[in-house]
C-alpha cells in the first residue's frame, strides 16, 4: 500500500517504536515563546538537564508584547516578567531568540515560514496549539503542552501515538471575495470542532492546490479548531518559490537537494486515509462565526440560527447559551450587523497578502464613525515590507490604526482588547467566551470581510464590494 | 510524578459540550512563571460575576461539590490552546481524574503529563454518570486504574473505560516521562548521526 506525506514524515523520524507503544519520534525544530516555556526551563534547571539541540531551538516573544510604537516600557509587571525570563534562559541554554529589537521578531507562527525555518518534510513542534500552521509547507507540526516542550528540550524527541490520517479534498475553484479563511471555516463549520480529533488532516484538490503559500498556512493554521493534531499540504513548486533565499532555508547546490528530496514527500497515488471528506470550492461563500467556537459559522447571506432546530439536547444547550452571550437573536441576518471594534491580525491572518487584500477595501475610504479598527502586522519583517508598498499610509488615512508586530487581540494578553459587550468583527482564529476580553464578542472573518465591516460598521458581502 | 492507582472522590458536573481551555484558565492567569496557585483562576469568568462575587449558579462554586476531586464534562473537553494551565489549575483546585465522552488532543497528553487521568465513555455512560450525581448532588465516583473501571461509588454499574498500555502504566508507576526517554539516549543520538546533513 502507498504511503501518505504524514507516513512518510513520520517513519523518517522514528527514533523507536514497538508495537503498542506510542513511538519515540525525533523533533528537527522546536520553537518557544514566552507564555508556555518558563516552567519548562524551570523544571529542566532544578533536574540539573541541558537543551540537547539548542541548533534546533529558535524563540520570540509574541504572545505579551504590546503593540504600541517602540521602544516601549511594558505596563504589565507580568508580561514584562515573562519576557525577561525568555530573554534569561534563552542566553542560559544558549538558544537564538529573536527579541523585540531583533527585525526579525513576530508571532512565531509568522516568522517560522518567514526565515526559512519551516521546511518540508520536517517535524515541527511549539507550546502552541497554533503550529499546524507549518504544515503549510509540507512540515508535520502540531502544538503540544509545556511539559513536552520540557521534554523536546532535554531530548530532542517525543513520544507520540500514531494519529489517524484525515483527507480533506476541496476541488473547483473559490469565487472572487472568498478566501483561504473562508474555506477553513467553512470545513470547520462541516466537521465541526471535534470532527478531526485524533487526526492529522492533509489538504488536497484543486482549489487547495490552487493557494498560495500564505494562503495555505491561513488553512493549515486553524486545522486545530477541528480538532485536527496537525494540518499539511504536500509541498509542490510553489512551496520551493517561496522558501527559496530565505535566510535559513539550504543555499545555492544545497537547496537544489534539498528540493530532490522534497519531491519525494508527496502522498503516493494508492494512499489510503482513514477518512476521507470532499467539498466543492463554488459552494462556498465569505463567512462569519455567530457563535462561540470556530464551529459557530455560517455564510455572509445567512442568518443566525435557532437553537430550537437542533435535535442534539446538548447541542442545542450550547447554542442556547453561544446566543446568549453573543447578544443575538435566532433569524438575524449577518449581513448588517453591526460592530463596534475590527481586528486584523493573528497567526491566521496577519501576513503580507492578508494586508494587501485588506488595504484593497480599505483604500481610499474611511472607517465608520465609532468604529475602532487596528491592524497588526504579524512580524517585523511583514510590516517592514508593508510600509515598503505603502499599506500603512493606506490604512492611517482609512482611520485605521497601524500597530507594531504580535499576537495583540486575537487573546488579549497584551493591552490589546475587548471591553464588556464589544462586538469585533476579527481574522483571529479563536471566537471563545472572552478570549479577546470578559465578554467581547468575536465574529471570525476573513481579512476582506474585516476591512469591508470596518467602513461600513457593519457586515457586508464582499462579493458586491467594489475593491 | 505521583502515581495515579484508585480513586473514589466527589463529582461534579460541567453540563456543558466543547469547554475550552480558554474557560479553564483565561489569558490573565498565563501570566505566572511558576505552574503552582493557578486554580484560583479554575473557570474564572463563569465561577466569578463580574463585580468579583462568586456565582452562586456555577457547579463549582455549590457546597454539595466542594472537595470535589473528579470533573464530569460533555465532549471535546479541552478543545482550543495548548496551554498546560489548564490540567495544573484543574489539579491545584483539587481534580484528579475526568470524565467525558471525548477530549481534545493536546489537552488529554498535558493531563497524562501531570498525573491526572481523563477516562473517555460513551456518550450514553456518560449520561447516566450525569443522572447519578444530579440525583444525588454531592455523591462520588470510583474510579480503579489497574481494572480500568468507573462508576458511582459503593455499588452500582461499573463502566469499562480504554487506555492506552503505556499511559496507564506511566500513571500507575509515576514515571518521569524524560527519565524514561533519556534510557534511550544511545538510540536518540545514533538517529542523529544517521541523519546527519539533513
Amino acid at each position: 500500500m502507498g504511503k501518505t506525506l504524514f507516513d512518510k514524515i513520520w517513519e523518517q523520524h522514528r527514533v523507536r517504536e514497538e508495537a503498542g507503544r506510542p513511538a519515540l519520534l525525533y523533533i528537527d525544530l522546536h520553537l518557544v515563546h514566552e507564555v508556555t516555556s518558563p516552567q519548562a526551563f524551570e523544571a529542566l534547571r532544578a533536574a540539573g538537564r541541558r537543551v540537547r539541540r539548542p541548533e534546533r531551538t529558535y524563540a520570540t516573544m509574541d504572545h505579551n508584547v504590546p503593540t504600541d510604537p517602540r521602544p516601549f516600557q511594558i505596563q504589565d509587571p507580568n508580561s514584562a516578567r515573562q519576557i525577561e525570563v525568555l530573554a534569561a534562559n534563552c542566553r542560559e541554554f544558549g538558544i537564538t531568540l529573536y527579541d523585540l529589537d531583533s527585525p526579525h521578531q513576530g508571532i512565531v507562527h509568522v516568522i517560522g515560514p518567514e526565515l526559512g525555518l519551516t521546511q518540508p518534510g520536517m517535524t515541527i513542534v511549539c507550546g502552541d496549539s497554533h503550529t499546524a500552521t507549518h504544515g503549510a509547507l509540507g512540515a508535520l507540526a502540531f502544538g503540544i503542552g509545556t511539559s513536552e516542550v520540557e521534554h523536546v528540550l532535554a531530548t530532542q524527541c517525543l513520544w507520540q501515538r500514531r494519529p489517524k490520517t484525515m483527507q480533506i479534498r476541496v476541488e473547483g475553484h473559490l469565487p472572487e471575495g472568498v478566501s483561504a479563511k473562508d474555506l477553513i471555516l467553512y470545513i470547520i463549520g462541516q466537521i465541526g470542532v471535534g470532527g478531526a480529533t485524533g487526526c492529522v488532516i492533509e489538504y488536497a484538490g484543486t482549489a487547495v492546490r490552487a493557494l498560495s503559500m500564505e494562503e495555505r498556512m491561513t488553512v493549515c493554521n486553524m486545522s486545530i479548531e477541528a480538532g485536527g493534531r496537525a494540518g499539511m499540504i504536500a509541498p509542490d513548486g510553489a512551496t520551493y518559490a517561496w522558501l527559496k533565499g530565505r535566510p535559513k532555508a539550504p543555499q545555492g547546490a544545497a537547496f537544489d537537494r534539498a528540493v530532490a528530496d522534497w519531491e519525494s514527500l508527496a502522498g503516493d497515488p494508492d494512499a489510503e486515509f482513514d477518512r476521507q471528506v470532499a467539498f466543492r470550492a463554488e459552494q462556498i461563500a465569505p463567512q462569519v462565526s455567530w457563535g462561540t467556537n470556530p464551529g459557530m459559522v455560517t455564510s455572509i447571506t445567512g442568518t443566525v440560527p435557532n437553537p430550537s432546530e437542533y435535535h442534539d439536547p446538548v447541542a442545542r444547550r450550547s447554542a442556547e447559551l453561544a446566543l446568549e452571550y453573543m447578544g443575538l437573536r435566532p433569524g438575524t441576518p449577518l449581513r448588517g450587523l453591526a460592530i463596534d471594534r475590527v481586528f486584523i491580525g493573528s497567526c491566521t491572518n496577519s501576513r503580507l497578502s492578508d494586508l494587501e487584500t485588506a488595504a484593497r477595501y480599505a483604500a481610499g475610504r474611511k472607517v465608520a464613525a465609532g468604529v475602532r479598527a487596528m491592524v497588526v502586522p504579524g512580524s517585523r519583517q511583514v510590516k517592514a515590507e508593508a510600509e515598503k508598498r505603502g499599506l500603512d499610509k493606506i490604512f492611517r488615512a482609512a482611520g485605521f490604526e497601524w500597530r507594531e508586530s504580535g499576537c495583540s487581540m486575537c487573546l488579549g494578553m497584551n493591552p490589546d482588547i475587548l471591553q464588556p459587550g464589544e462586538r469585533c468583527a476579527s481574522t483571529s482564529n479563536r471566537n471563545f467566551e472572552g478570549r479577546q476580553g470578559r465578554l467581547g464578542r468575536t465574529h471570525l472573518v476573513s481579512p476582506a470581510m474585516a476591512a469591508a465591516a470596518a467602513i461600513a460598521g457593519h457586515f457586508v458581502d464582499v462579493r458586491e464590494w467594489p475593491h | 510524578m505521583e502515581p495515579f492507582r484508585q480513586l473514589t472522590a466527589v463529582a461534579v458536573p460541567l453540563d456543558r459540550a466543547n469547554v475550552d481551555t480558554d474557560q479553564i484558565i483565561p489569558k490573565q492567569f498565563l501570566k505566572s512563571v511558576l505552574r503552582s496557585g493557578l486554580g484560583r483562576g479554575l473557570f474564572f469568568d463563569w465561577r466569578y460575576l463580574p463585580d468579583g462575587s462568586p456565582n452562586p449558579e456555577f457547579a463549582l462554586n455549590r457546597p454539595e461539590y466542594r472537595g470535589a476531586g473528579i470533573l464530569l464534562a460533555r465532549e471535546n473537553f479541552g478543545c482550543g490552546s495548548s496551554r498546560e494551565h489548564a490540567p495544573w489549575a484543574l489539579k491545584d483546585f483539587g481534580i484528579r481524574a475526568l470524565i467525558a465522552p471525548s477530549f481534545a488532543d493536546i489537552f488529554f497528553n498535558n493531563c497524562l503529563q501531570n498525573g491526572m487521568l481523563p477516562i473517555c465513555l460513551p456518550g450514553d455512560e456518560v449520561d447516566s454518570l450525569f443522572q447519578a450525581v444530579s440525583a444525588a448532588p454531592g455523591a462520588q465516583i470510583e474510579i480503579d486504574l489497574e481494572r480500568q473501571q468507573v462508576g458511582p461509588a459503593g455499588g452500582g454499574r461499573k463502566f469499562h473505560f480504554e487506555l492506552d498500555g503505556y499511559q496507564k502504566q506511566c500513571l500507575l508507576d509515576g514515571l518521569d516521562a524524560i527519565a524514561l526517554t533519556l534510557q534511550h539516549a544511545d538510540e536518540i543520538a545514533s538517529y542523529e548521526s544517521s541523519r546527519a546533513g539533513h
